[in-house]
């Protein structure tokens, strides 16, 4: 039943395209592609577009493109990963014409876009985070991440030559690899200065609960916790709350060095407008797109806030020596011996896994240093 | 700064109690009054959200916390008035009304709140009683938020005002038998609608202290349910506005239980741990019903327990 | 509607090219109808489990909690006899879904007939405490190490999933939500069954004295209607997801009461209504990518109809489409 149903889900799907053409005789209701021969870009989110984090980070990079010659930029934001995020995508494309599409959640990759994508399979579907893989997913969808965790690595370096306590907090929503990459990251930073240090890890359990993270960072700061960071999608709140409560913190998705004047030291930034340009460029002039983008300092996917003011000189010029290194080419955060904080070797000795290598992108073990349980 | 290692944990679930109660507590007395006269209003959620952003743009616009707050009592009572108005209407169920305006509420307030996302509005100062105390850690519990302040000696005072002022007697009989209210010449719908104003009024109080005080922010995220928790703890309360602040404080301390775990190295289960007060809830609720008779301290013409 | 005219005016946009594109988006063309059909299908059976406990006088505001839980009962049923013929599965994974959203409602029921706690706060209650344990679950014992930065059941595998209806691009969802309104209200309307469960709604200690088994009717109710907010996470599962995850959680069984409400709690009337409300959510999309207006619009927009649906009914007495108080 399925091939001859989906045969005709698509006759239909055309109908209903010649239904919307229809429909332009009606003035205001004019779709923009056929008025105007622009590429049309769809930028889908799946909260605010103004949470000072991750929304905001993508919504900063469509804001650049917006402004690219012939390109025309729809938005929807607060789209769920649901049927509402399939509707979303085919409405972009048969309603406004939208013919590159960046759904920026990862959750909207299986099996949403690669449902609507076998279904259009002129449009381009851009995806933020998810793992493309050859010959399982099709051609005309893509996904594009940064690197964050040479962010967060540095962010530990500062982070361990600041605090005094030697004790860092951080705050992640989900134990999930991409979370458990950027704690490791960032903890094994520290180290690299001061093995001493370690990092206590609460888990709030979802992307977004104010209440729960501002408590977080108050019940680190009380077990003698000094530099606190995250991963969730909004880290206002975090970062305000270190700041009344005098001690440092690094920021992450977008600079927050305006909520903390005094304790911001550094942050770990998204810079998407790399990857939303070469999509761009490429459905522009029509090459095949790049299905598996990936980058970090070197390829400008990532980047590091300004130092803040209370970071100190030594912190900044030993931080700025590993990045130099990392902007160089070739620096592996993950190499062995590594051990996962039960003890147990998780990268044996010798071996070292570049950024690209796709088993990071798998990590389920937190590294000795780090007090919590995935 | 010294190491106080398991000690955090009691000490973070204090520090939570008095953080994270003062919303708990202000929406729960104003439902309760609003229950007390025999309606129950859903719709506190919204109104709670409202309350929260209305605040934070009017102290981010004029520059003075107090005037938000008094800006998002102004939005809860408009919209507590509307529902107590609506409810009036012949036919009308008040928890279809609350839904609705959960939805108006939160609706107007994400509509008009986009602009102020970003900017940072003036907080409102806390009262430090732990000045006495060398160590950090019990000066920044005892910070108190001077709006926890003002809950503690309304509960009291409503508790007092229920039981010994003419108001107050008129509001319990409206509550528990509108026919007699009606008989002694009473406007059974007035003070309904005047109960519920008033507790959109501490309703939008309660939001404009999840933006102005803690955790200190205006997002859409910002409130996680606390308008409809608010609800279930009255019935925790009994209806009884000095049980609402223990009801709370027990509320805001349980939240701050899996945080403060976590911190010292226990990391399982967190999502069992956020459930614990709804267990407790339903728990005490099951042990002090009973077939016979409604719950002991219910206003006879709630909805809810008839 | 002329209260959100006003609304948008004030707001500064025109009011009549907001209402020309909310029709567009939700009814104006082949395309929009399969959107607002698709996003009707899970609020069809989450209404139903406020209006079939209503029918016996009572408020239930949990269908999150069944949908959720249902929704995982199923997933792990599909994946556990996921070898089985495709067919099986699916009436496997149904079955589940129903049964476990079923309970989770009739607790409920029980707790207000034996303990007589109030089912509008314990459902409420309920529902964070399925919410709580489906995230423990699905991110601890259950979770599909593969699964990596979504957290997920493991998947039910292709050949299990639903297909769309013959020649739409909408899922069983709508096909299977249709005929279990209908089903309802031929039980509600024209069986002794249903009777007996409107005349222990309306007045339970008559009931008691013609000799119904009040207790039993309100139970069986309040499980039917888990029954069908459990068969919505079912199909979520089944038909859009393929495992349990956190995007079940998405708000449906919230949506239902509104549209149990404004159809009056008759079961044929939730079908139209249903269909209005996913127009609505369809066309906010339009409203966000033409004229740059927040996803809020919707809300307030959804809030208003609801408010101004409610008041009307008080003011021009019951509408007669939709009354069952008119058919007697």
């Amino acid at each position: 039943m399925a091939d001859d149903s989906r045969i005709e889900g698509r006759r239909r799907v055309l109908r209903a395209a010649l239904a919307t053409g229809a429909l332009a005789t009606i003035p205001g209701l004019i779709p923009r592609a056929l008025a105007q021969s622009k590429l049309v870009i769809g930028v889908i989110y799946v909260g605010p577009k103004d949470d000072y984090g991750y929304n905001q980070a993508q919504a900063q990079a469509a804001a650049v493109i917006r402004k690219m010659p012939g390109v025309t930029v729809i938005e929807q934001e607060k789209v769920a990963e649901t049927m509402d995020v399939q509707k979303v995508m085919a409405s972009m494309i048969e309603q406004d014409g939208a013919t590159l599409i960046f759904p920026t959640s990862f959750g909207y990759f299986d099996p949403h876009v690669l449902r609507v994508a076998e279904k259009y399979p002129k449009v381009r579907f851009a995806h933020c985070g998810g793992l493309w893989t050859k010959g399982k997913h099709p051609a005309n969808t893509g996904s594009y991440f940064g690197y964050i965790d040479e962010c967060q690595y540095l962010d530990g370096v500062v982070a361990g030559m600041t605090s005094k306590t030697k004790k860092l907090g951080f705050i992640a929503a989900k134990p999930i690899p991409q979370v458990l990459r950027n704690i490791n990251a960032f903890t094994m930073g520290a180290r690299s200065v001061d093995p001493s240090v370690t990092t206590r890890l609460i888990f709030t359990g979802d992307w977004s609960l104010p209440v729960k993270e501002a408590e977080a960072a108050n019940t680190l700061i009380d077990q003698g916790v000094d530099v606190v960071t995250c991963h969730v999608d909004s880290p206002k709140v975090i970062v305000e709350a270190a700041e009344r409560r005098g001690v440092y913190v690094c920021g992450y998705h977008a600079s927050q060095a305006t909520l903390a004047p005094k304790g911001y030291l550094t942050g770990a930034e998204w810079n998407w407008v790399t990857p939303y340009t070469e999509h761009v460029k490429a459905a522009q002039s029509g090459q095949p797109m790049n299905n598996f983008l990936r980058g970090g300092l070197k390829e400008g996917f990532v980047k590091t806030s300004p130092y803040g003011k209370s970071s100190s000189e030594a912190a900044r010029k030993k931080a700025d020596a590993v990045k130099g290194e990392m902007t160089k080419g070739g620096y592996a955060i993950f190499k062995g011996p590594l051990k996962d904080n039960t003890g147990k070797t998780v990268i044996a000795t010798g071996s070292a896994h570049q950024q690209t290598d796709p088993v990071l992108e798998q990590m389920n073990y937190l590294v000795d240093g780090v007090i919590g349980k995935i | 700064m010294t190491d106080i290692g398991w000690w955090g944990v009691p000490l973070a679930v204090l520090g939570g109690a008095i953080r994270v109660s003062t919303p708990f507590l202000l929406v729960s007395l104003g439902e309760c009054i609003t229950e007390k006269s025999g309606r129950i209003n859903l719709g506190l959620e919204g109104i709670l959200v409202m309350g929260a952003m209305s605040g934070y743009a009017v102290s981010y616009l004029s520059g003075n916390p107090w005037l938000g707050v008094l800006a998002a009592a102004c939005a809860g009572l408009a919209l507590g008035l509307l529902h107590g108005t609506l409810c009036n209407l012949p036919r009308v169920n008040d928890i279809a009304v609350g839904i609705g305006i959960m939805l108006f509420g939160t609706g107007l307030a994400f509509y008009f709140g986009k602009p102020y996302v970003q900017p940072q509005a003036p907080m409102l100062p806390s009262i430090p009683l732990g000045a006495w105390s060398d160590s950090p850690q019990i000066q920044a519990v005892l910070q108190i938020p001077p709006l926890l302040v003002i809950g503690v000696v309304l509960a009291f005072a409503l508790d007092w005002a229920f039981r010994n002022t003419r108001w107050g007697l008129v509001v319990r009989m409206v509550g528990d038998s509108a026919d007699a209210a009606r008989a002694m010449g009473y406007p059974v719908n007035v003070v309904r609608t005047l109960c519920t104003g008033a507790g959109g009024l501490l309703a939008g109080i309660g939001g404009a202290f999840l933006s102005l005080y803690y955790p200190g922010s205006w997002s859409e995220g910002l409130s996680s349910g606390q308008g409809l928790m608010a609800v279930a703890l009255v019935i925790f309360a009994r209806w009884q506005p000095v049980h609402c602040v223990y009801a709370a404080l027990l509320f805001g301390g349980a939240g701050a239980v899996g945080p403060a775990l976590q911190s010292v190295g226990i990391t399982s289960g967190y999502y069992l741990f956020s459930a614990a007060p709804y267990v407790l809830t339903l728990g005490i609720m099951i042990a002090a019903s009973s077939p016979r008779r409604t719950l002991a301290g219910a206003p006879g013409e709630l909805s809810i327990v008839r | 509607m002329l209260l959100f005219g006003v609304f948008v005016a004030a707001v500064g946009k025109d009011p009549l090219e907001v209402y020309q594109l909310i029709y567009a988006g939700g009814f104006g063309s082949g395309f929009a109808w399969q959107n607002t059909l698709s996003r009707a299908a899970p609020l069809i059976l989450t209404a139903l489990c406020v209006a079939l406990p209503a029918q016996a006088g009572t408020m239930v505001i949990g269908a999150e909690g069944a949908v959720v839980l249902g929704g995982l009962a199923a997933a792990v049923t599909g994946y556990a006899v996921g070898d089985a013929s495709p067919l099986v599965v699916k009436l496997a994974m149904a079955a589940a879904g129903m049964l476990i959203g079923g309970l989770w409602i009739a607790a409920a029921g029980a707790l207000r007939q034996y303990r007589g706690v109030n089912e509008t706060i314990s459902s409420l209650l309920l529902t964070y405490i399925a919410i709580a344990l489906f995230n423990h679950l699905v991110e601890g014992p259950l979770r599909d190490p593969a699964s990596l930065n979504k957290p997920s059941t493991p998947p039910i595998g292709s050949a299990n999933m639903l297909g769309a209806l013959p020649g739409l691009d909408v899922h069983w969802g709508l096909g299977l939500g249709a005929i279990f309104c209908i089903a309802t209200y031929v039980l509600i309307y024209h069986t002794t069954w249903g009777f007996a469960i409107r005349v222990a709604g309306g007045n339970a200690r008559a009931a008691r004295l013609v000799g119904l088994s009040v207790d039993r009717l309100v139970i069986a109710a309040f499980f039917l209607g888990g029954a069908a907010a459990g068969l919505a996470g079912m199909i979520e599962v089944a038909a859009v997801h393929g495992s349990a995850n956190a995007s079940l959680i998405a708000g449906y069984g919230y949506a239902g009461i509104l549209v149990a409400f404004i159809a009056r709690h008759n079961p044929l009337a939730i079908l139209p209504v249903a269909v209005l409300v996913g127009g609505i959510s369809a066309s906010g999309g339009m409203l966000q990518r033409r004229l740059d207006m927040p996803d809020a619009t919707v809300l307030v927009f959804q809030g208003l109809a609801f408010l101004t649906i409610l008041a009307s009914e008080a003011l021009y007495g019951r509408l007669k489409l939709f009354g069952h108080g008119a058919r007697a």
